[in-house]
């Protein structure tokens, strides 16, 4: 019984978290077909910037409660600026190209970011692990469990209620899946898609950093976080379905869920499982649970 | 190479523009083997008069390439792999494997086990994943040597992410000394090499071969024509996975060690920059890629360590941006061909 809790609670805490690091690579390629690699290297810059930012605020002796602000302030630091110099400055050029071509170009900024990573902070790890402490534990049936994960829980669910809602009820948003269903039309009718394709990305960028920040004070942080995180949420998206957000939570839920219960279960296999899972869903159906097949172009 | 058309059909022969194209490129003067055969010879010095660690950077290198060269197969036909450190990584491990578990020393034994090891576990892989296109096929290739890689890193008795280490191989049954071992190696590689990428040319030559560009072109057309596309894919992902295999094993013999980070993603993200370094125009391309990268890392991490990833993606984005074709388009003459063939 206990087993069957701890699975459940440690499949929940991480599917709220590879939902929270996919979902932005999902949102970049439902709109502008992009599948960014470098996704992982603003993770790992949200995980680098708030774990020095929670280090320099403890060491002001400011409030400790204040500094969970710290973390959507880091993502959104780096959305704005890393995020949109590098659609502006890089990506632009680039669209109408091949997808394969983006992957490439996207696969080279991750290695330039990699080194200006460990340029700026150096190769020594980071830790930043007093927001995870301060929270404390709670006893859930008998299982004392880290408040800190609980609410990585309420976080997911509560991004992807504010995504829904944006998606759907709010202008930008829904310019946004209009531009998602079909691009060429929604220009037609007038969408200016340049601001659109800036926001996304940006926005994309922001929901990575979000990622390593809300992670940074769980992990030690070192160079290489990104490529880990890269493939799984790769993983994830593919799973349900590349440019769903739906998908991503679903994708996120069923890999999750997986590795939970084989940590527990059978961990010899615990990584394995997650890309297994992604092999087994597009040997069945290609293009994820919830994305719409492609029309095969003569 | 068997025909890649059914028996009984023979390659359908066509008297447009663009076949007299393709007649004209084959009939221009090509000096591939005279200039693969003075590459040889040059190798080979290089063995007697350049010291002996440069001489490691280089046999790295060609191992490299041959994973690179089999790359470039697949990227002719359109499909790029993000994946090709899986057969890099199992032609590794069975070279380690087969020296410890079952006694196997001899060092053309173990590159014909990793090539047969690697070619059947590509068929296996290939079965599935010649079904898929573009992002999906580079994402399938990604998740299948990903999870040799998270196999290999939870698996103790492989020595988990320290890795295992490989006997020295023998030649011939004589045990060498390990300066001695390192030469023999060097000049296998190298011979090893040149018969790869002589064979290489001849197959990208054949019908067989020139399907492969059809397929990037438009591969429905192909399919009209009577070939079988998904066969083709299938072959070419055997070859390239039997390429990279017997660059796993050399490079294992050479290193003396495998781990598993042979299979992690950004081990096959460097045989994708060798590819698009060099270009795929020729067997040469790819091969000219991977000695460039391993002359220029083994200096790069040498001097500039954390600049190294930041030159790689820089200069990645020069050759997406300036050089499609990758470095090999400077070195050839404007010929008649028509269509540029990078990506």
């Amino acid at each position: 019984m206990l087993t069957v809790l701890s699975i459940v609670l440690d499949g929940l805490v991480y599917s709220s978290w590879l939902f929270i690091v996919s979902v932005g690579l999902t949102l970049v390629y439902g709109v502008m077909r992009i599948v960014n690699v470098a996704h992982g290297s603003f993770y790992a810059l949200g995980a680098y910037l708030m774990a020095s930012a929670a280090g320099y605020y403890f060491a002001r002796g400011l409030p400790p409660a204040g500094v969970y602000v710290l973390i959507p302030l880091a993502a959104a630091l780096i959305g704005l600026s890393v995020g949109l110099t590098l659609e502006r400055g890089l990506l632009r050029f680039f669209y109408g190209r091949k997808e394969i071509v983006l992957v490439l170009v996207t696969y080279a900024v991750f290695l330039i970011l990699e080194d200006v990573i460990k340029l700026v902070w150096g190769v020594d790890p980071y830790y930043a692990a007093d927001p995870y402490r301060l929270l404390g534990t709670v006893d859930i049936g008998g299982l004392p469990y880290a408040v800190y994960d609980l609410c990585l829980i309420g976080a997911a669910g509560a991004l992807g209620a504010l995504l829904w809602w944006g998606l759907n009820r709010a202008r930008l948003g829904r310019l946004l899946v209009a531009v998602i269903h079909d691009r060429e039309m929604s220009v037609a009718m007038g969408v200016n898609v340049t601001p659109i394709f800036a926001a996304t990305f940006v926005l994309g960028a922001a929901l990575g950093a979000l990622g390593g920040a809300l992670t940074a004070p769980e992990i030690s942080v070192v160079p290489g976080v990104g490529a880990e995180v890269i493939v799984l949420a790769f993983a994830v998206v593919v799973t349900g379905g590349l440019g769903s957000i739906a998908g991503a939570g679903l994708g996120a839920l069923i890999v999750g869920l997986a590795r939970a219960a084989v940590i527990h279960l059978v961990p010899s296999i615990e990584l394995f499982v997650v890309y297994v899972v992604m092999a087994a869903v597009l040997a069945l159906r290609p293009q994820g649970l919830f994305a719409a097949a492609a029309v095969r172009k003569i | 190479m068997s025909s890649a058309f059914p028996p009984g059909k023979s390659m359908p022969t066509s008297s447009t523009a663009e076949a007299a194209g393709v007649h004209e490129f084959v009939a221009a003067r090509d000096y591939t083997a005279l200039a693969l055969t003075l590459g040889l010879i040059g190798a080979l010095l290089c063995a007697t008069f350049v010291p002996a660690y440069l001489r490691f950077v280089l046999e790295l290198a060609l191992a490299n390439g041959l994973v690179a060269m089999g790359l470039m197969v697949l990227m002719r036909a359109g499909l790029v792999s993000f994946g090709q450190g899986l057969y890099f990584c199992i032609g590794g491990y069975t070279a380690a494997l087969a020296g410890t578990a079952l006694g196997v020393r001899d060092v053309f034994a173990l590159l014909a086990m990793g090539a047969a090891v690697c070619a059947l576990v590509g068929f296996l892989c290939g079965l599935l994943i010649a079904r898929y296109r573009e992002i999906f096929f580079a994402m399938l290739t990604l998740a299948f040597t990903m999870v040799l890689y998270g196999l290999l890193v939870n698996n103790e008795r492989l020595g988990s992410t320290d890795g295992y280490n490989v006997l020295p191989a023998r030649f011939f049954a004589s045990e060498l000394s390990p300066d001695k071992f390192q030469l023999a190696l060097f000049v296998l590689t190298c011979a090893l090499v040149y018969v790869v990428a002589l064979g290489l040319d001849r197959y990208l030559r054949s019908p067989m071969g020139y399907l492969g560009e059809a397929i990037r072109e438009n591969e429905l057309r192909v399919e009209y024509l009577g070939a079988s596309v998904r066969r083709l894919v299938l072959i070419k992902y055997v070859i390239a996975g039997a390429l990279a295999g017997l660059g796993g094993v050399l490079t294992a013999l050479a290193v003396g060690h495998v781990d598993p980070d042979l299979a992690n993603w950004t081990t096959s993200g460097e045989f994708l920059f060798m590819a698009l370094l060099g270009g795929i125009e020729h067997v040469g391309a790819p091969l000219l890629g991977a000695i460039i990268l391993g002359v220029v890392r083994s200096y790069a991490l040498e001097y500039v360590p954390y600049l190294w990833q930041m030159m790689l993606g820089a200069t990645m984005l020069a050759i997406i941006v300036f050089l499609p074709d990758g470095l090999w388009s400077i070195m050839k003459r404007r010929q008649k061909v028509g269509k540029t063939v990078g990506i």
